[in-house]
């Protein structure tokens, strides 16, 4: 008979979540917005992600060779982090400034902090404004595609006071980063990421919401100018795929709402304004520091618990 | 009711649904350790060469919370020797070799129960504890002030996953269960009893349905499969809508709670005078051949049980006392079922299985699929830290260790297990400031 049973704590069985397998649906939920992105800005796109992705796998993998750190780019966070940070930029971008600014993401935002599920801010999101900040006028190098489309950012071209059609928002044939313009391919990858309860409907609607609903009334209750809004620059991106990065924001329904609408209120803000066209990247990283903060003023009651 | 509480979806694995349970054949021995309970160990009464009969008393109940044992088999008392419990402590335990004859002490009669201290002598006297895993001794629940209980609550929840033991005492033995609560309500004064089923429970729902029909104080909920609704301050909240605050008892809403399996023994006990001898289990898991429910006298080696159903497949990783959720593992197959033992489960290392620990991606699933609401990975963090204050904030004490945290965490974090240590951490803190 046996006797070499192992003795443990219950629970016996898990769930067979893993951080990985949720990198793994955030990655494919991003799938239709590259490829769109490919579509529309051509293949150069491809290779900005390819470098992207590549050097932050690296990074991550020689910081953890260098500090004999348990090796932890098999968790796919590093890769996602890449894709992530490539789709945030034009396609145009030069390769050298794709490289440093995945080196900014994964080495000081990330790593220095002690790696995944301890940084204080979104690391792709960092790099972005990092690479905004050094790099100035990146965000406005978008490609021209099929010369349909003049190079401006639909945010540049209402901020001029002219309009730019709904059908070229929900396509994505306008200016702006690989991964941002295409709004149709954005809410695919939403609907999964519901589906495969990754995320919860709280953030993305709420900043989407809180943004349209600010707009409206600037715009004097121009539906199609709010929507307009809602639908260009870097908003879809970031509410579904940026701003609910786990380690960055609130972790109960209470708190994702309070973080939902803060983002939503400050991105409007730097939108009308404020000096840039775009205000999501500063608006989720903002965001991301009061998280902590959020996280204690919206924790549960606890059930049976003094009032 | 306002919202549900909060749990996980578990895999069922409920393989031996419907069908009958078969008694396991005499085993050659038995050993019945004093603690089979919550509170102090029993006393044996018995001395080495005694010859006793099934239901011969073995052990007197200690003078506090305590339970008497009886004698599962009919044999001889070969030893008394120190048993180890899986907390680690030591208790003497009555071994008996068994004459294969599992005869019935002739003496044991009917109890007389004609007052509310007379049912409550005789649930003491019957040796039944929570026999849905806490083993906490029945009288003591009933034992209260007359109107103090206002709703009775029968739990045929079964949450965790592959035990059927209980479904099958309600399709089985709803007489015994009626009986059980035709005297408890006449003698305590008891006007309104909820059964409590989880709905992918048809028969037994059905069954239950039927007990009810009898009674009309008797309702019948049928509750969501979540686990874990048979958790005690769950299964209140969602047949009652009363909410037993932390730190406090089910009495202290009106409420008590007993597991279906504990009403039927009871049940019988009352009708024949026959103890707690013997326990229904669902012996299941992937090492095992032929998954079933047995009936099996306590104090049976678990080896004996599982080679009545066909022995073992390959080597299991882990056995488990009770479900996989909170069940205990045992240290060898030598190990007797206990009174409080439903289910005997041989995991394979397929089933057992359990991801490699990462680091906290603070995903927020333990705190937004606990029960209670509590926060695992902030309690971790103030248990690393040995933080008595702010765990005391955070209300660890609330955990009932369920195990849903540990269950959904993507970084397979030691969560509940964690919630145990601070909650011990806390206690020891707490009698050291003296406060």
């Amino acid at each position: 008979m046996n006797n070499n049973l192992k003795l443990s704590v219950s629970p016996h069985i898990h769930s067979g979540r893993s951080t990985s397998k949720i990198m793994r649906d955030v990655i494919i939920a991003l799938l239709p917005t590259t490829v769109a992105g490919t579509l529309i800005f051509g293949l150069r796109s491809l290779l900005v992600i390819a470098v992207c992705v590549l050097s932050c796998v690296c990074f991550e993998a020689l910081f953890n060779i260098a500090l004999k750190k348990e090796q932890t780019v098999g968790d796919l966070s590093a890769a996602l982090t890449g894709l992530l940070l490539a789709l945030n930029l034009p396609a145009i971008i030069p390769i050298w400034q794709c490289v440093l600014g995945s080196a900014f993401a994964i080495i000081i935002v990330k790593c220095l902090f002690g790696g995944i599920g301890f940084n204080v801010v979104n690391p792709a999101i960092t790099a972005r404004v990092f690479m905004l900040v050094a790099f100035g006028s990146m965000a406005k190098q978008a490609f021209p595609i099929a010369d349909a489309v003049s190079s401006a950012t639909p945010l540049e071209i209402m901020a001029n006071g002219n309009t730019v059609g709904l059908k070229d928002l929900l396509l994505g044939t306008t200016g702006g980063a690989i991964g941002e313009t295409c709004a149709i391919a954005l809410l695919i990858g939403f609907v999964y990421l519901l589906i495969r309860r990754v995320i919860t409907w709280h953030i993305p609607v709420l900043y989407v919401a809180s943004v349209y609903i600010l707009s409206l009334f600037v715009e004097g209750f121009d539906f199609t100018k709010a929507l307009a809004m809602i639908l260009s620059g870097g908003l879809l991106l970031g509410a579904v795929f940026m701003a609910t990065d786990y380690v960055t924001s609130p972790s109960t329904a209470k708190g994702k709402i309070i973080f939902g609408i803060g983002v939503g209120v400050i991105t409007f803000l730097i939108r009308y304004y404020g000096v840039y066209p775009e205000g999501v990247s500063f608006a989720i990283l903002f965001m991301n520091i009061l998280t902590p903060y959020i996280d204690k003023m919206s924790a549960h009651k606890v059930f049976g618990g003094q009032k | 009711m306002s919202f549900a509480l909060h749990g996980v979806k578990v895999p069922h694995r409920k393989h031996t649904q419907g069908k009958p349970a078969t008694r396991i054949d005499a085993p050659q021995k038995v050993t019945l350790p004093m603690s089979m309970h919550i509170g102090a160990p029993a006393k044996p009464a018995v001395s080495v060469g005694d010859i006793v009969k099934m239901g011969t008393k073995i052990a007197e109940s200690a003078s506090s919370l305590s339970s008497p044992i009886y004698s599962s088999v009919s044999g001889k008392v070969s030893k008394i020797a120190d048993f180890m419990l899986s907390n680690g402590t030591k208790v003497p335990a009555v071994i008996i070799e068994s004459d294969g004859e599992m005869s019935l002490d002739e003496s044991l009669s009917a109890p007389i129960v004609d007052s509310k201290e007379s049912l409550i002598a005789a649930l003491k006297e019957s040796g039944v504890v929570g026999l849905g895993g806490a083993g906490f001794p029945t009288y003591a629940k009933l034992d209260v002030e007359a109107d103090r209980i206002q709703e009775l609550i029968i739990n045929g929840a079964e949450c965790e996953p592959y035990i059927t033991s209980d479904t099958l005492t309600m399709t089985e033995r709803s007489e015994d269960m009626a009986y059980a609560i035709s005297i408890i309500k006449k003698y305590l004064g008891i006007k309104k009893v909820i059964i409590g089923v989880e709905s992918n429970k048809k028969t037994a729902i059905a069954s239950m349905r039927t007990l009810s029909a009898t009674d009309s104080d008797i309702e019948v909920k049928v509750l969501p499969s979540i686990y874990p609704q048979g958790g005690e301050k769950v299964l209140i909240y969602h047949t009652t809508g009363k909410a037993v605050p932390v730190g406090k008892l089910p009495i202290d809403v009106g409420c008590v709670v007993i597991n279906c399996t504990t009403l039927a023994v009871i049940g019988e006990y009352l009708k024949t005078g026959k103890p707690l001898v013997e326990k229904c289990i669902t012996v299941d898991g992937g090492a095992v051949n032929e998954p079933q429910n047995v009936i099996v006298p306590i104090g049976t080696p678990i080896s004996d049980v599982i080679d009545f159903c066909g022995g073992l497949k390959t080597d299991p990783a882990k056995v488990v006392y009770g479900g996989p959720m909170m069940g205990i593992t045992v240290p060898d197959m030598s190990a007797p079922v206990l009174k409080n033992t439903n289910a005997v489960l041989a995991l394979t290392h397929k089933e057992a299985k359990l991801p490699k620990t990462t680091a906290c991606i603070r995903c927020g699933s333990c705190t937004n699929v606990c029960p209670f609401g509590l926060a695992p990975a902030a309690i971790a963090a103030a248990y690393k830290n040995k933080n008595a204050e702010r765990l005391d904030e955070l209300t660890v004490n609330a955990c009932m260790e369920c195990g849903c945290c540990s269950f959904v965490c993507p970084a397979n974090r030691p969560l509940v297990q964690t919630n145990k240590l601070s909650k011990a951490f806390l206690k020891e803190e707490k009698t050291k400031g003296g406060r």
